[in-house]
């Protein structure tokens, strides 16, 4: 063998050492949620036999599909009105001439280096008052209301790539701004929407802090509010817990292997994980 | 109307939404934020202004402030060159066009799309001492391994491990495009003047990513710094207050002391600190970020 070979195969062995270094603790989390109880505690790494319990029990230990409903219900307000409030904002900075524009715009990426725990205490005063604790107002309407200076970031840096003729020569034929965001703009940015959503998808679903301020109240709750309360039990059944958490990863693989571009595009411009 | 006007109102029509939220949602909190600092608030009564009780308090009595300190500090020196370095290095070795390398690519990412409660809560499992994966792996080796979550010594590396696993596979696409972004010639520049592998690392690769790992560097210390979630479902701070991050305390004083006065002088300090690391960060950078087409911008 050549030298050059020997360092091809050294490479694929050491990817593939890897690779099992990530893949394996799903695998691992799968085999678990469908064992029998007595096999949890064992080091056996295959189930001996395959049944679902593990499943039925998670439906009795938790209202899994109230949850489900909460969770589906707060994710799709956060998308539609992240998704719809940021393009019309990055319209604004990309699309049309206006004085104090990049002023402005400079005070959105400011806004980014301020941490949400200074703010965290007097917006959940504000949403007290309102009388909306238990209500998913204070998690949804916040994102009608600019859907955060990243995402504004991403459509503004997008819609800068528009043509500009096209968008003069639609002004010309008498078509209003509302319009051509609308009408020529928005269908153009699909890339940068799909983006945005996917980002807003993950960051919603899996939103721990904000539902465990605002959601006390069990009929209210998230799912990821109940994996993380289930999961804080004293005896924690991690069978039933592997359960819940694969029906809770299952969404989320879906969309990945449906949308990977958008996921790769999403997750390298944003630090957004944390 | 003149267009210029005309543009004018549509321009503020369109950013309204995010006035409105940046006033209500921003700035207005920011500023009750820095009034609360100052006073004694438990949400039910009015705020009683106490002036600077609450960080004389913080600074000068409590030693959870200073476990709370060093742990996220610690964590925050040890995760961050660990994931930079990690990441990096998965990214030189799936830069090459050999066979399979885009099916690794997608499977060191797949971690990254789990995040929060479920990548804490898949953990708890793999890190239990008796029956979790990782430790029934060493034990395949004949190692024995350490308690992780239940061990003072081990439970902030077991969230480390945690995180490494989780952010490696996300920063290694950020650094494969920067890698593939340097110019071929510059590395066949090295080759003719009979340069290595690490010639090519040290004088072509690194100048050229070094503004990108720079960012990254920034981000990851920040991110550590926020670390909440993973302390809150995996320990509740625990063992022996080991994984008591700033977060954690802050969220403690305030939901559930309701001490809501001191809660924002913790999180104005942590602002303060975040501030502080950012800008050396700034100031050091100039040594080795290199910026092409500028004199050290």
């Amino acid at each position: 063998m050549t030298t050059k070979k020997r360092t091809e195969y050294l490479v694929f062995l050491l990817m593939a050492i890897i690779a099992l270094f990530f893949l394996l603790p799903f695998l691992w989390v799968l085999l678990t949620s469908i064992k029998p109880e007595a096999e949890v505690f064992s080091n056996s790494f295959l189930p001996g036999s395959f049944q679902l319990d593990n499943y039925y029990k998670l439906f009795q230990k938790m209202p899994f599909l109230q949850y489900l409903q909460n969770s589906v219900l707060i994710t799709l307000l956060s998308v539609i009105g992240v998704v719809l409030s940021s393009s019309l904002v990055g319209y604004a900075f990309g699309c049309i001439d206006w004085p104090g524009r990049d002023h402005l715009f400079y005070l959105v990426i400011a806004t980014m280096m301020l941490p949400m725990q200074v703010t965290m205490i007097p917006v959940f005063v504000i949403f007290k008052e309102l009388g909306w604790l238990n209500t998913f107002k204070p998690l949804t309407v916040p994102m009608f209301l600019g859907g955060g200076a990243f995402n504004i970031f991403l459509m503004r840096q997008f819609f800068m790539t528009v043509p500009k003729s096209l968008l003069d020569a639609a002004r010309i034929d008498g078509c209003s701004e509302p319009g051509i965001w609308w009408k020529i703009v928005l269908p153009l940015a699909k890339p940068a929407l799909a983006t945005v959503a996917i980002l807003t998808f993950m960051f919603t679903w899996n939103d721990f802090l904000t539902p465990l301020i605002y959601l006390s109240d069990k009929a209210k709750g998230t799912l990821a509010l109940g994996l993380g309360q289930l999961a804080g039990q004293q005896q924690p059944e991690w069978a039933v817990l592997m359960a819940a958490s694969v029906l809770m990863m299952l969404p989320v693989i879906l969309l990945f292997f449906l949308f990977q571009k958008y996921f790769i595009q999403g997750f390298t411009m944003s630090g957004i994980k944390e | 109307m003149k267009p210029l006007k005309k543009n004018t109102l549509w321009g503020y029509l369109f950013v309204s939404p995010w006035i409105i939220g940046f006033l209500v949602f921003g700035l207005y909190p920011m500023i009750m934020s820095l009034y609360y600092s100052l006073c004694q608030y438990d949400v039910l009564r009015i705020p009683q202004f106490i002036g600077l009780r609450n960080y004389r308090e913080l600074l000068f009595e409590d030693h959870y402030f200073y476990a709370s300190v060093w742990n996220t500090l610690f964590y925050t020196c040890i995760r961050t060159p660990l994931v930079i370095l990690g990441s990096l290095l998965l990214a030189m070795l799936v830069s090459k066009a050999a066979r399979g390398v885009r099916l690794f690519r997608t499977i060191f990412f797949i971690p990254s799309i789990i995040s929060g409660v479920i990548l804490s809560v898949l953990w708890m499992w793999l890190l239990n001492p008796e029956y979790g994966l990782i430790n029934t792996s060493l034990q395949f080796f004949g190692l024995q391994g350490p308690l992780w979550l239940i061990d003072p010594r081990w439970s902030k590396p077991a969230i480390i491990l945690m995180s490494v696993w989780s952010l490696g596979g996300g920063r290694m696409l950020v650094f494969l495009a920067a890698i593939q972004s340097v110019p071929d010639h510059f590395y066949e520049a090295v080759e003719m003047d009979g340069g290595n592998w690490w010639d090519r690392f040290r004088h072509v690769t690194l100048p050229f990513i070094s503004p990108v790992l720079f960012l990254w560097f920034i981000l990851e210390i920040i991110g550590s710094l926020q670390v909440f979630v993973e302390a809150y479902v995996m320990t509740k701070g625990g063992p022996l207050n080991s994984t008591l991050f700033y977060n954690l305390y802050l969220y403690n004083k305030a939901f559930d002391d309701f001490d809501m006065g001191y809660a924002s002088a913790l999180a104005w300090l942590l602002f303060l600190l975040a501030g502080i690391i950012t800008f050396i960060q700034f100031r050091v950078s100039k040594k080795w970020v290199y910026y092409s087409g500028g004199t050290g911008k």
